[in-house]
């Protein structure tokens, strides 16, 4: 089985506080693999990582086989053609209708006639079965069809890669199912590789091939949803059950009760 | 003590950072334009955006501060004897400082705001981060036409503010206060000189064009992707796009006076 | 949202809304002829003095102006200002015995020329020159004949003050 992303010895540090601190990662071809852990972990930074908005303080990043910290401008946009990537607030431009959101990629980066433009538009509109609201504006739409649209647009060029930042936030049931629905069959009919950030639990498991968890800036547990679930860390055990409390104590960092209560002259 | 002087130069160096960011963002936009033909059509959109919907409030500022002018003129300058020098006074004074200045600050408060609102709310809504994970460069998709229709819009508003304002004039002294029309117009052809009267009201507000638009988008551009954070930027925007106006055009008209 | 057709169109009025007010700014505001010369001929005039009167000045008949200050030099040898008027070729019959002086519009306004028709058959032609030129009137120099005259005439001391204040 062969790799696309490999991350080696990732260190990122923010404001001095480390996000991540020698993480290994791999992101095996035309599988779907899940990056879990608790909100703050760095989920979304190791995906701007990936897709070189971020650098890296150290460690290596390749994605297929190329070093993204020290690629060039162009380089870097000529790899960023290759993959897709959905925001967790979808990131439609509010100018343009639905179809002309999804024609944008194709227009800047194709000289594809209008009638061929048309058409790889509604195919992908299609394929997340929203064909019949093309003409509406994103404003119209609700999360969850907001999402699918960008989904559409992720994926107008074809990309190898596509990465999903908290698809299933703030989202119903139905959509959720949609959306889970979705990210698998177009993994499967496209040949997509698919990297999925996110911390919920049971639908992301539900659909992972390979699942790692981080959290304090490393890697807690990686596997198969079933080697996860079995997996024996107390970290790992409390972020899957969600329990209040354990090794992420349910109080922030203080001084013990008493002393605050008794310290009351020195606000 | 110690803690101050390191305060003191962390603010330093914050705003050398701060100018060295809108200096980068400056040259992205002048140099990254987008090829010809794209760029022309994203270009003649914020023209409309920025230029045409500003005409309206342009003009009617323009009307109103030209009555004004007419009649303090008219009444100071006929305690002189010398109200046959409406024309020139009117001409001069909205030609040379007026015009660009008032305009600048209009297009501040109207196209400028809206600018550092819409980027900042682009940048919020994650719009400029898709872009770039779409292999799209937000300042040359985004910022450059932006850039290019605020330098092309305020000269064009200047000029229209300097002919209706002079309208204005014209109807208050000479349809109102009855002025011979003939000479209203004729001492104002001898006293106003093309070149250091209204050509160089023109630079002005070219100077204006690129500083105003500067600012705005450099506040969108650099906003705290809040809303919070929008609300302060076309704050900013406003302030800081009319001080810098004004400070520039007493160096400007140093310069210009000084024979530069 | 307009289509692009629509703003491209309001773009391209107000690109020649523009255009059409800077060309009116540039004519009638500053009354730049520089461009297109207007239809004339040149005549000129010497005077001992021109005050303030400047290039683009207006020239005027019977208060009407029917052209403009060219051109203002200094002749060398007689150290006369020469100034060169344009004159529209619709005022063709000035006689060549006519008088020019420069006045001015008001107390504080600009100095114009003034051209006095006289009575006889020809008529200026394009590069002659107006004989009879009046100086400007200077407030200085007025002011210092008029102590001069008083400090000189005692016995028609307020006979004198009489005409200064008429002039």
């Amino acid at each position: 089985m062969k790799n696309l992303i490999e991350i080696n010895k990732l260190t990122f540090k923010r404001n001095n506080r480390a996000i991540f601190n020698n993480v290994d990662l791999f992101i095996p071809k035309g599988k779907v693999t899940a990056i879990m852990g608790p909100s703050g972990t760095g989920k979304t930074t190791l995906l701007r990582l990936i897709g070189g908005q971020l650098a890296p303080a150290n460690g290596s990043i390749k994605v297929a086989g190329q070093e993204v910290p020290t690629l060039s401008r162009n380089g870097l946009y000529n790899l960023r053609k290759r993959m897709g990537m959905l925001f967790q607030t979808g990131g439609l431009f509010t100018h343009l209708s639905v179809f002309e959101n999804v024609a944008f990629p194709l227009r800047e980066h194709t000289q594809l006639s209008n009638a061929m433009i048309r058409s790889l538009v509604l195919m992908k509109l299609e394929m997340v079965g929203l064909r019949g609201a093309r003409d509406l504006m994103p404003s119209e739409l609700s999360g969850g069809m907001a999402r699918r649209v960008a989904l559409a647009r992720a994926i107008a060029l074809d990309p190898e890669l596509i990465m999903y930042d908290e698809p299933f936030s703030g989202q119903d049931p139905i959509s959720m199912g949609v959306l889970v629905k979705l990210i698998r069959s177009l993994n499967d009919a496209l040949g997509l590789t698919t990297v999925i950030v996110s911390h919920d639990v049971q639908e992301t498991l539900s659909i992972a091939d390979y699942v790692y968890v981080i959290s304090d800036g490393g890697v807690i547990g990686e596997g198969d949803g079933g080697a996860i679930t079995q997996g024996q860390s107390p970290q790992l055990q409390q972020f899957l059950h969600g329990l209040p409390d354990g090794p992420v104590p349910f109080h922030y960092p203080a001084n013990t009760l008493k002393n605050d209560l008794l310290a009351e002259g020195d606000a | 003590m110690i803690n101050q002087v390191e305060a003191l130069g962390r603010l330093g160096i914050d705003v050398i950072r701060k100018y060295g960011k809108a200096g980068i963002l400056l040259y992205g936009a002048i140099f990254r334009v987008p090829n010809f033909r794209k760029g022309f059509a994203l270009v003649v959109q914020q023209i409309f955006a920025e230029g045409v919907l500003s005409l309206l409030i342009i003009m009617v500022s323009a009307l109103f501060i030209g009555m004004v002018v007419a009649l303090q003129g008219y009444h100071t300058l006929s305690k002189f004897g010398a109200s046959q020098q409406l024309g020139p006074l009117v001409a001069l004074s909205v030609a040379r400082e007026l015009g660009p200045v008032v305009t600048a600050l209009l297009f501040a408060g109207r196209a400028g705001s809206a600018l550092a609102a819409e980027i900042g709310l682009m940048k919020a809504t994650d719009q400029l981060s898709s872009m770039e994970m779409m292999a799209v460069d937000p300042l040359q998709r985004v910022i450059a036409p932006r850039f290019w229709g605020g330098f092309i819009s305020m000269p064009l508003l200047t000029i229209i503010f300097n002919i209706v304002a002079i309208y204005g004039a014209y109807l208050v002294g000479v349809k109102w206060l009855g002025m011979d029309a003939g000479a209203f117009w004729s001492n104002m052809q001898s006293s106003v000189e093309f070149h250091a009267d209204i050509l160089n009201g023109i630079y002005k507000s070219v100077v204006f064009g690129v500083v105003v638009t500067w600012i705005a988008l450099y506040q969108g551009y650099d906003a705290v992707p809040t809303s919070a954070g929008i609300a302060n930027a076309t704050t900013r925007t406003v302030v800081y796009s009319s001080l810098a106006v004004l400070g520039l055009d007493f160096v400007l008209t140093a310069m210009m006076i000084g024979e530069w | 949202m307009l289509s692009q057709r629509i703003i491209e169109t309001l773009v391209g009025i107000f690109l020649l809304a523009a255009i059409l007010a800077l060309i009116t700014l540039a004519f009638k505001v500053s009354g730049l002829t520089t461009f297109f010369k207007q239809e004339g001929y040149n005549i000129t005039a010497s005077f001992d003095d021109i005050g303030q009167l400047k290039v683009r000045g207006s020239v005027k008949i019977g208060g009407v102006t029917v052209g403009e200050v060219t051109k203002i030099a200094i002749d060398p040898s007689t150290y006369k200002a020469v100034v060169t008027l344009r004159i529209n070729s619709t005022v063709k019959d000035i006689p060549v015995d006519s008088s020019a002086s420069i006045l001015t519009a008001g107390l504080l306004g600009d100095n114009y020329i003034a051209i006095t028709p006289m009575y006889s058959k020809d008529f200026l032609k394009d590069n002659d020159e107006i004989e009879e030129t009046h100086s400007a009137m200077i407030l200085e120099k007025l002011i210092g004949q008029f102590l001069f005259s008083i400090g000189h005439s005692n016995d028609k001391n307020s006979d004198t003050a009489e005409k200064g204040a008429k002039q």
